[in-house]
């Protein structure tokens, strides 16, 4: 990272360009509408993995990043359908939410490290499914189905964001949402990691006792930093609610909890952009995988663990500058 | 009330014995091993085929889950993990191999057994019925057997040349093999024992509650809070944790049968409240 100014903008625009304008452009091209779901899926999970990646920066391993973003699908599932609210609305009840949860449960747990903090994390995400099953107004295994679209936005009278039903292409619609939400929540992210917190939350990965003992307010800043990743967690999984139309308890298992890490894992711990572009070749690679049939499981795992005895620091810890690719 | 308790003996005699896997290979090389499940569902697939399949004696098909698995778990550590750990800036990054060796186990489950559940013929038949507890018979021979195994697994671990290399190792790394332990060699032991355990216990339930191929996550899930709740890489815990869970599923499903399906979220819930309180376990060092 230690190039200069313009060429961080001037990457930064090329990004912004390809997300916005080229992706769209080759989509109507080709005529893969298909395309759009899986992008959007992307750009969501890809927010869920950077919340994942900052407990990770921390010096947590996360493994309950699909407790929250269940979590925050039922918050935004259940105001919409039970209370009438706005989505638009929900999506920052359901992050707060999720967020304020967080903090609660982090006070404890946070204090566990290494293996104990993960398995609680993942066991936390067996609590959330259960939950989901067991409380009455989740409304049990048959789950929440038929929420309406995202409606109309407007502020002082002016529409800023037109009913989703009312659309022809939604999709497009969802994709431009979800691909904003993903380049605001890393530009938050960049600007988290680079600031002066960003600078203690990697002594608390290095040394919690040094840092406690030069001042640092250890507990305070590791349940900021979990309460951010919740709340990643929870706005991916009220979008996801939001397209899919429904939510069930088995939305969010351990195992997309476990591949929010491996996103991590993959694109490299030691870059803010490395969970969106673990998130993207993983995710496309399942994708791409289909053909093989029975195969698929198979060949991704086994390309990973190749993957990984090649290349254990992430797929950018490769000095070409590959991270532009979405 | 006995009947409860006897139960929860026997399922802890099981867990016992899976954690202890778990936990030795996580003392030996700190990797957290997401595959275990993975291993056991194999142990249990490989007795169906011996003994259900084949016909050959139990005794032989619970050598073989033993045996090949041993042979996987060695062959992972020397190709696998010793790579990567030696390789890689973070010690973590050794849990994504670990999660991909499970979905490659998972597939590879798949392919070779289907996704049907497989039961075989009972090894021992009738049914012990005595002081209000009933159990049948098979069940009691699986338990025995289960205890026999961890007993010999105490003794080896606290008696036998290599078990004392190998605690030496879990203590502190750098120390034993200033000693003259050869390291690599003790944690590739290590590695086929703790998978060879989990292949014995996949053996050994086969004969009692089947197998499928989709149950190798829920049990990687039960083995690890069953370390927690005893503490990472300490033997002792794993088998009280193993004890404790079986005896609180056990009470659990009875005492809030009314209640629906809620033992787990029980379980987990008073978890989480212990290890605020005690983060490292009942016998953990802290660290993890």
């Amino acid at each position: 990272m230690t190039r200069n100014r313009n060429m961080k903008l001037a990457s930064v625009a090329a990004f912004l360009a390809i997300v916005f304008i080229a992706v769209p452009a080759a989509i109507s091209l080709s005529g893969r509408i298909d395309l759009y779901y899986t992008l959007t899926s992307v750009a969501l999970l890809s927010i869920a993995s950077a919340g994942v990646w900052l407990t990770f920066y921390i010096g947590r391993i996360n493994i309950g990043q699909g407790a929250y973003a269940l979590m925050g699908a039922y918050v935004s599932a259940i105001l919409v359908m039970d209370h009438g609210w706005s989505f638009w609305l929900t999506l920052p009840v359901a992050g707060l939410f999720c967020a304020a949860a967080s903090v609660l449960i982090g006070l404890p747990i946070l204090r566990l490290r290494g293996v104990y903090f993960a398995m609680v994390t993942l066991t936390l995400t067996e609590v959330a499914r259960l939950l989901a099953l067991a409380l009455p107004i989740t409304n049990g295994a048959k789950g929440i189905v038929s929420i309406p679209l995202p409606g109309a936005l407007s502020v002082f009278g002016l529409t800023i964001i037109p009913d989703f039903a009312t659309l022809q292409n939604s999709r497009l619609a969802f994709y431009l949402l979800a691909v904003t939400l993903m380049v605001a929540c890393f530009g938050v992210m960049y600007r988290l990691v680079h600031s002066r917190i960003g600078k203690l939350c990697q002594s608390l990965q290095q040394n919690e006792e040094l840092a406690s003992s030069i001042g640092v307010n250890i507990a305070y800043l590791r349940v900021i930093a979990y309460a951010v990743s919740s709340f990643f967690g929870g706005v991916a999984g009220a979008i996801f609610a939001a397209i899919s139309q429904s939510i069930y308890p088995s939305s969010f298992t351990v195992t997309d909890s476990v591949n929010f890490m491996l996103n991590c894992f993959l694109g490299g711990l030691g870059y803010v952009f490395g969970p969106m572009l673990g998130t993207l070749v993983l995710y496309f690679g399942w994708d791409m995988l289909f053909q093989t049939g029975q195969f698929q499981l198979l060949i991704y795992s086994g390309l990973m663990i190749v993957l990984m005895l090649v290349l254990p620091n992430g797929l950018l810890s490769l000095t070409v500058p590959t991270r532009k690719k979405a | 009330m006995e009947q409860v308790i006897a139960n929860g003996l026997y399922l802890g005699a099981q867990y016992a014995l899976i954690a202890l896997g778990l936990t030795l290979i996580f003392a030996l090389m700190n990797v957290l091993n997401f595959a275990h499940g993975q291993m056991y569902v194999l142990g249990g697939f490989i007795t169906y085929t011996v003994y259900g399949q084949l016909g050959l004696p139990f005794v032989v098909a619970l050598l073989a889950s033993g045996v090949t698995l041993a042979v996987i778990g060695a062959l992972m550590e020397k190709f696998l993990f010793r790579t990567v750990i030696r390789r890689s800036h973070r010690e973590e990054s050794t849990m994504l191999l670990a999660a991909a060796t499970a979905f490659f186990f998972d597939a590879v489950i798949l392919l070779m057994f289907g996704e049907k559940q497989r039961g075989v013929p009972k090894i021992v038949k009738g049914v012990f019925n005595q002081a209000g507890i009933i159990m049948p018979y098979d069940r009691l021979v699986v338990g025995a057997l289960a205890i026999v195994f961890i007993a010999a697994f105490v003794l080896y671990m606290q008696y036998s040349r290599v078990g004392r290399a190998m605690r030496a190792l879990a203590q502190d790394r750098v120390a034993a093999q200033l000693m003259g332990v050869r390291v690599d060699r003790y944690s590739m032991i290590g590695f086929a024992l703790g998978a060879m355990l989990a292949g014995v216990v996949g053996g050994l339930l086969v004969t009692i509650t089947g197998v499928n191929s989709g149950i190798g996550g829920p049990i990687s899930i039960k083995a690890f809070l069953m370390v927690m709740i005893g503490g990472a890489g300490v033997v002792g815990g794993a088998i009280a944790g193993g004890f404790i869970l079986g005896m609180m599923e056990s009470v659990g499903l009875t005492v809030l049968r009314e209640y629906g399906d809620v033992t787990y979220l029980v379980i987990f819930a008073a978890l989480m409240v212990f290890l605020s309180i005690r983060p490292n376990g009942l016998m953990g060092k802290p660290w993890g």
